[in-house]
């Protein structure tokens, strides 16, 4: 077990290294320097000369990787040239409203995902299933910016039902920031109230961002469930006159989890890069609009951490779906420890 | 034997040109799949004749008329107008021109070299060369598509080349994995290993033995894909990396139009349900490809 929890952490350790390399090699190829980037185009040769030898852009580039290298090690990404901060600095800064987002989303993702899949498997060919099998079609070939304008539009800005854009209103004095989550840190200043519409402001563009998960997840769980309602045991339950919901949720549900969570450490790194559009549409205050910015401003810097943090993340996600299925399924651990 | 070989070619041959008969009877038992075909069909001619056959063409140039600007759908302008006046319906189906065009020219840049590598590195099996293409693989893989193909074209100027390359530099490795895992297997079937014991070279090999194998899922995942290389374009559009404005790129219509909602709603309404209809049409052609090859995975 400890073998195959090695190999997993080394392979995605050259994942990571590799994504370094390669961004970086990008970044570097691309027409233009990155010193007068940073400086601007008021500085003198002298300052970009400076500038140059100091990023050491002259050194070849083996030598200026391994410099970037030691550095990202150190935690430092360099200077935006967009917000002239240290890029961690801003990542620190914008990365946990995204990360309240997306673990919302996923859990919402989560919770009706399953929910419609257990009875869309259960009352096969109903309207319910039909709906499901719509929905799923649906969601696979609608663009999540396209998700979020339709919500923002219809429950926002027609029915009124839903507030605005943004994490808070403007009139609303943030809590002081202990997590970067916005709905646990006004809990934590001991305001619910704060918490409450911090909370309602995060609905809409959850939703925009879980709508495509909800139905693939969905229709995973309805296969299992399908497949699972022909054998024997449930028969046996059934005849043994057990209530319906018990058979749904305790044991028709339980062997359904484990494709569903594989599927959901690959949904988080998806879901980072769809919060890319739903946080541009809700103007949220998150890691990607800064990522979004960056990107429309040619900040080097940031684009290369960016895509890093986005790496890390699902790398990070990744492995550890492969070891929590390794507990749920022992056929996964036998074979590993077989090979 | 080389009279069992001729019966077998007869056969396959016969089988050929009835299994394209019984491929489409398949595919029309699927009445989606057919409306989707006949959707993108319709979607397909709009886009070639668009000059000839849309109200305004004109309108998809630079051009401005502040007399009509913002106007609300109408028998005169089946969309709206957008806000310096550009009848929208026109606008979307030369907007689709790009679309295809980006759908055309990002698979056929990224599949062929994805199976190329797939198809060596399943060859060779469990060598060196397979860590090394696989593991390559991974890396690209280690990013959703969006978020590097994003990164890249930032890098790079942002308009409907560099967005095209950049997209197909991310699709490959989706191939690749694809294709290493249908002939990681294949290369130990008999056939195969008969073909290598006759003497035939590696190259006869993997492109006359292994590749038509792999063919039916490649197709079904490049029709799969159309739809979602689109979605990836009309997303790097609307973030402002792709089609540049005033070309009427449906992301970069999407974008314009929402800056205007809720009062003008159709200069952003209109252009989002045309992104969404040609990636369903190519969704349900896909699926029915996929019963037609009883493929499982793509």
């Amino acid at each position: 077990m400890l073998t195959f929890i090695g190999k997993r952490l080394f392979q995605s350790l050259f994942v990571l290294f590799g994504l370094s390399l390669l961004i970086f090699f990008i970044a570097r190829i691309m027409p233009g320097d990155p010193a007068r980037a940073a400086l601007g185009h008021l500085a003198t040769k002298e300052q970009v000369e400076r500038v140059r030898e100091e990023m050491h852009l002259n050194d070849p580039f083996p030598v200026q990787y391994y410099y970037w290298l030691r550095n990202l090690m150190r935690g430092d990404l360099g200077k935006s040239s967009y917000t002239r901060r240290p890029v961690t600095m801003d990542l620190i800064q914008y990365i946990p409203a995204t990360f309240e987002l997306i673990l919302f989303a996923t859990l919402i993702s989560a919770i009706v995902g399953q929910v419609t899949g257990v009875l869309a498997g259960y009352f096969r060919n109903s309207w319910l299933d039909g709906l499901s099998r719509f929905v799923s079609y649906l969601g696979i070939a609608t663009p999540s910016f396209v998700v979020a304008i339709f919500l923002l539009f219809i429950f926002s800005q027609v029915l009124k039902m839903a507030p605005g854009v943004g994490r808070l209103p403007i009139i609303m004095t943030p809590p002081p920031r202990i997590t970067g989550f916005m709905t646990l840190d006004s809990l934590l200043a001991g305001r619910p109230d704060i918490a409450l519409t911090a909370l309602k402001h995060m609905i809409l563009p959850a939703i925009s961002l879980a709508v495509i998960h909800i139905a693939q997840e969905g229709r995973i769980t309805r296969t299992s469930i399908v497949e699972n309602m022909q054998k024997d045991y449930i028969t046996v339950h059934k005849v043994h006159g057990i209530r319906t919901s018990r058979l749904l949720f305790k044991y028709l549900l339980k062997p359904s989890i484990i494709p569903t969570v594989t599927v959901m450490g690959l949904d988080f790194a998806f879901l980072m890069s769809n919060a890319f559009l739903v946080e541009m549409v809700y103007m949220w205050p998150g890691f990607s609009r800064y990522a979004v910015t960056a990107m429309l401003n040619k900040d080097l810097n940031a684009i290369v951490a960016v895509v890093l943090v986005i790496g890390l993340t699902f790398t990070v996600v990744n492995l550890l779906v492969d070891i929590i299925m390794m507990f749920l399924d022992p056929t996964i651990r036998l074979r590993s420890e077989g090979s | 034997m080389r009279e069992q070989l001729k019966t077998d070619l007869w056969v396959s041959l016969k089988q050929k040109r009835r299994g394209f008969a019984k491929g489409w009877y398949k595919f029309s038992r699927n009445l989606l799949s057919v409306l989707g075909l006949v959707v993108l069909i319709l979607i397909v001619l709009a886009a070639l004749l668009a000059s000839y056959i849309t109200p305004y063409p004109e309108h998809a140039k630079p051009y401005t008329n502040f007399k009509d600007a913002g106007k609300p759908p109408s028998t005169e302008h089946f969309f709206g107008t957008d806000r310096v006046g550009r009848d929208i319906f026109s606008r979307v189906i030369f907007g689709y021109r790009f679309s295809l065009t980006i759908g055309i020219v990002v698979l056929s840049l990224g599949v062929a070299p994805g199976v190329m590598l797939g198809l060596i590195a399943g060859y060779h099996q469990g060598t060196w060369i397979e860590t090394v293409i696989m593991r390559i693989t991974d890396i690209f893989l280690a990013v959703p598509p969006l978020v590097l193909a994003l990164a890249i074209t930032a890098m790079l100027t942002p308009n409907l080349k560099n967005q095209m390359m950049a997209i197909a530099l991310v699709w490959w490795p989706w191939y690749s994995r694809l294709v290493f895992g249908l002939a990681s297997s294949l290369r130990n079937e008999y056939f195969v290993r008969e073909a290598e014991l006759t003497g035939a070279s590696k190259l006869h090999i993997m492109l006359k033995e292994i590749l038509p194998n792999c063919l039916a899922p490649v197709m079904t995942k490049m029709t799969l894909d159309m739809g979602i290389v689109i979605l990836l374009g009309a997303t790097l559009s609307f973030i402002g990396l792709g089609v540049q404005p005033p070309k009427p790129g449906l992301g970069t219509m999407v974008a314009e139009g929402a800056k205007r909602l809720p009062g003008e709603w159709w200069g952003a309404i209109f252009p989002a349900l045309a992104i969404v209809v040609v990636i369903l049409a190519f969704n349900l052609v896909g699926d029915g490809l996929r019963d037609v090859f009883a493929v499982e995975e793509v």
